[in-house]
C-alpha cells in the first residue's frame, strides 16, 4: 500500500447523499478489468449521459474540477455492496481523500486497505467546505494526515479525528496481512484454546442428510 | 465471592471471545469461524495469495460456491454466461489446490451463498462469519456475527483466519405488535428502513428483538437480517432460540449427537441479558405496517401498497427534495399518484432476501390457477439447488410454469445483474430483492422492492396491486 502523508490538490464538491457503490462502479465493470483500469468507469452513471457522452453538468466534468484529488461529498457515501472495486475505481480516477459526514461501513474498511483516506466531519462543516469550493476559481485544498488537518482554499484550517491504528497504517503504507502474519503465535494460541472450548467450530466434515 | 457480571448483549457475547488480541487504536484482531467465497472475485484473490507465496491458514473453515455470475437458464452449463466459465474454473481450481470445499453447479450445496449457509448448517449461533458480499448480514438470523468484507480482507482471512476490525456500537430494534394479515417479514423490514432511514445503522451492529421476532420462522428472520445493510449496518443479529436449534438439528454441517448438545449449551448462553445497554434503540409497532412497495431509488423510499407517491414539493430539506425529484424522474412516477395500478413489465422472485422455499410457497399460493398478465415477463429463481428440488417435490414449479412464469436455476440472477440477467432499460420490475439503486437491475431499469406475495400478485395483475385484494 502507498504511504499517505499529505495531499494538496483540487477538491470537487459532490453534494448528493447516499451515493452507493453501484453508482461508484457498476457491476458490469467488475469482470474483465484490472484495478488500475477502473478509474475510467468511476461514477459512470453520473459522469456520462445514456448515449455515452460526458454529462457537462456533472461536477467532475467541469474544467476546474477535472484534476480533483479530493472529493467532498454528502451523507452515507459508499453505502451498499461490499465491492472493493468501488475504492479501486475512485483511487484509479485520482482520488486520494474523500471528505464527508459519514461513509458506508464496509466501504470504509476497503478504503483504508487501499490507502484512500476518508475524513469524517460534521455535516455543517462539510456543507461549508462545499460552498467554498463551489465559489472558488481555484478550488485547491490540503489534507495533512500528520497533523490531522484540512485546509480550505481560503486558508481555514479544520482539525479532523481518525482511528490511530488506521492513521499509522496509512502514514507507513503498511501491509496488514504482513503485520498480522507476524502475530501467528497469538493466533495459534487462540485456536488451541478455542478448539478445546468450541470443538464443533473446527470439525467441518459434513454428514449425509436425507433430502429435505 | 461471586463476580457480578455486567448484563451483556448478544453482540458482545459473540464478539468478545473472538478477540485474539487488542491492537492499538481501537482495532481488534478478530478470529473468523466461517469464511464463504463466491465466484465474483474468489479465483483472483486466491491467485494473488498464491503469487505471494501464502496458503490459506485454515482451508477447512472456508467454503466456496458460485452464485453471482452463474447462468440461471434451466439448461445452464458453466460456460453459459460470458465470463462465468473463466471465473468458475479459476475458483474451482483455486479451491481444489488448497483444500477448500467447493459446492459445484448441479449439486445440492450450490446456491446463493447466503441461502446455502443456513441451509447446510454452516451458519451457526455464536460464530463469526464473513464473505465478500454485503448481504452476509443475513446469517445473523441464527445468532451469528456475520458481515460483508472487501477483497483485501478476503485475502487477510485466507492468510490468517482473522480480521482487523473496529468494534461497532450496538443498536436494538424492538419489533412488537400483531402482524396484520397479508403482511410479511419483508414488509416489516422495508417499513422499518422507511421509518428510520438507510443511515440509521451505520457504525452499529443491529439486534432485532421483541415478540414479533420471537414468533418468526428462521426464513422470516433471514429476510429481516438480510436488509440490515440497507439500514447501513454491516451486522444484523437475532438471538438464537428453540426455533433456531430445531432448524439446525440434522443439517449437513451442524454438529451432531453429543457435540450438538455441547454446542447447544453454549448457544443457550448467547441471548442478550436483561438490562443490557444499547447505544441506540428503536421501537417499531408492526401492527401499523401494511404491505410495502418502494417508489424511489433507495430502500428507504417505501410506501404502503395502497399509498401515494410522495410529493417532493412538500419536502423542506432541499438536498432531500432534489434526491426525491431525481428518483421520481428515474422511476417515471408522478408525485401524488396512487402506486397501485402502475403498469409493470417484469417480476423477479428470488435473491438472498426472498429466494427461500417459504417465499416460493407464498408466491405460489397467489399464482395457483392464474395466468401471468400478457404484458409481463415473470421469473422465479430459487435461492439454491436444494430449495429448487424441494419446491419441485411439492409441485410448485408446475404452478409457476402453467401460470406462465419461467422456473430457473439458482443464483443471484437479476438481483445483482452480473450474469447478464437484467431488466431491460426503461422497463419496470417488481422484485423481491434488496436494492432499488439506479442501474442495479440493469442500466435504467426501474425496480420496485416488495415481498414475494406482492410480486406474484403484480405478475398476475400486470400492474402494482394490493395482494390482499387478489385474495
Amino acid at each position: 500500500m502507498q504511504k499517505f502523508i499529505s495531499v494538496t490538490g483540487v477538491a470537487a464538491p459532490l453534494m448528493k447523499a447516499n451515493i452507493d457503490t453501484d453508482v461508484i462502479i457498476p457491476v458490469k465493470r467488475l469482470i474483465g478489468y484490472q484495478r488500475h483500469e477502473l478509474g475510467a468507469f468511476a461514477l459512470e452513471a453520473l459522469r456520462f449521459l445514456p448515449d455515452g457522452s460526458e454529462n457537462p453538468e456533472f461536477v467532475l466534468n467541469q474544467p476546474r474540477y477535472r484534476e480533483a484529488k479530493i472529493l467532498v461529498t454528502a451523507e452515507n457515501f459508499g453505502c451498499g455492496s461490499s465491492r472493493e472495486s468501488a475504492v479501486w475505481a475512485l483511487a484509479s480516477f485520482g482520488f486520494q481523500c474523500i471528505i464527508g459526514p459519514g461513509f458506508g461501513d464496509i466501504f470504509t474498511n476497503n478504503a483504508f486497505q487501499n490507502g484512500l483516506l476518508l475524513i469524517r466531519l460534521p455535516a455543517t462543516e462539510v456543507d461549508s467546505i462545499a460552498a467554498e469550493l463551489a465559489g472558488e476559481p481555484s478550488p485547491v485544498m490540503t489534507v495533512d494526515l500528520q497533523d490531522c488537518t484540512v485546509t480550505t482554499p481560503s486558508g481555514r484550517q479544520i482539525a479532523f479525528e481518525i482511528d490511530d491504528e488506521r492513521r499509522q497504517a496509512l502514514l507507513e503504507g503498511r501491509d496488514e496481512i504482513g503485520m498480522t502474519l507476524m502475530r501467528d503465535a497469538e493466533i495459534v494460541a487462540f485456536q488451541e484454546r478455542d478448539r478445546a472450548a468450541r470443538p464443533w467450530i473446527y470439525d467441518t466434515t459434513p454428514r449425509a442428510v436425507a433430502a429435505t | 465471592m461471586a463476580v457480578q457480571m455486567q448484563p451483556r448483549a448478544l453482540f458482545d457475547k459473540v464478539w468478545a471471545p473472538h478477540v485474539v488480541t487488542e491492537l492499538s487504536g481501537g482495532v481488534s484482531l478478530l478470529a473468523i469461524d466461517r469464511h464463504l467465497l463466491h465466484d465474483l472475485e474468489a479465483g483472483a484473490i486466491m491467485k494473488r495469495l498464491a503469487d505471494r507465496g501464502l496458503r490459506p491458514r485454515n482451508p477447512e473453515l472456508t467454503f466456496g460456491v458460485p452464485d453471482h455470475a452463474v447462468a440461471t437458464d434451466p439448461r445452464r452449463r458453466a460456460e453459459a454466461t460470458p465470463n462465468s466459465a473463466r471465473l468458475l474454473r479459476e475458483m474451482k481450481d483455486g479451491a481444489a489446490a488448497v483444500g477448500i470445499t467447493y459446492f459445484d453447479l448441479d449439486t445440492e450445496g450450490q446456491g446463493i451463498v447466503h441461502v446455502i449457509g443456513p441451509e447446510l448448517g454452516l451458519t451457526q449461533p455464536g460464530m463469526t462469519i464473513v464473505c465478500a458480499d454485503s448481504h452476509t448480514c443475513t446469517h445473523g438470523a441464527l445468532g451469528a456475527l456475520s458481515f460483508g468484507i472487501g477483497a483485501t480482507e478476503v485475502a487477510h482471512v485466507l492468510a490468517t483466519q482473522t480480521l482487523r476490525q473496529v468494534k461497532p456500537k450496538i443498536l436494538r430494534i424492538n419489533l412488537s405488535g400483531r402482524i396484520a394479515p397479508g403482511v410479511t417479514a419483508k414488509d416489516i423490514i422495508l417499513a422499518t428502513i422507511g421509518q428510520i432511514g438507510t443511515g440509521a445503522g451505520r457504525g452499529h451492529a443491529i439486534e432485532y428483538a421483541g415478540e414479533t421476532v420471537r414468533a418468526m420462522t428462521i426464513n422470516e428472520r433471514l429476510t429481516v437480517c438480510n436488509l440490515s445493510i440497507e439500514l447501513g449496518a454491516k451486522i444484523g443479529m437475532i438471538a438464537p432460540d428453540d426455533t433456531t436449534f430445531e432448524y439446525l438439528a440434522g443439517r449437513a454441517y451442524a454438529p451432531q449427537g453429543e457435540m450438538f448438545d455441547r454446542a447447544l449449551a453454549y448457544w443457550r448462553s448467547l441471548p442478550t441479558d436483561d438490562g443490557a445497554r444499547f447505544d441506540t434503540e428503536h421501537n417499531i409497532d408492526v401492527g401499523r405496517i401494511a404491505p410495502q412497495i418502494s417508489w424511489g431509488t433507495s430502500p428507504q423510499d417505501v410506501i404502503a401498497i395502497d399509498g401515494r407517491v410522495p410529493d417532493p414539493a412538500k419536502e423542506a430539506d432541499p438536498q432531500r427534495r432534489s434526491a426525491m425529484e431525481a428518483a421520481l424522474s428515474y422511476m417515471g412516477l408522478a408525485p401524488g399518484a396512487a402506486i397501485e395500478g402502475t403498469p409493470i413489465d417484469w417480476v423477479f422472485i428470488g435473491s438472498c432476501t426472498n429466494g427461500r422455499l417459504s417465499d416460493i410457497r407464498e408466491a405460489a399460493r397467489v399464482v395457483a390457477g392464474r395466468k401471468v398478465a400478457p404484458n409481463v415477463k415473470a421469473w422465479v429463481v430459487p435461492g439454491s439447488e436444494a430449495t429448487q428440488r424441494a419446491a419441485e417435490r411439492e409441485g410448485l414449479d408446475k404452478i409457476f410454469l402453467s401460470a406462465g412464469f419461467e422456473w430457473r436455476k439458482s443464483g443471484c440472477s437479476m438481483c445483482a445483474g452480473v450474469n447478464g440477467d437484467t431488466v431491460p432499460p426503461g422497463k419496470r420490475s417488481v422484485s423481491t430483492t434488496n436494492r432499488n439503486f439506479v442501474g442495479r437491475q440493469g442500466p435504467n431499469a426501474r425496480t420496485h422492492l416488495a415481498s414475494p406475495v406482492t410480486a406474484a400478485a403484480a405478475a398476475i395483475a400486470g400492474c402494482i396491486t394490493d395482494a390482499r385484494k387478489v385474495g
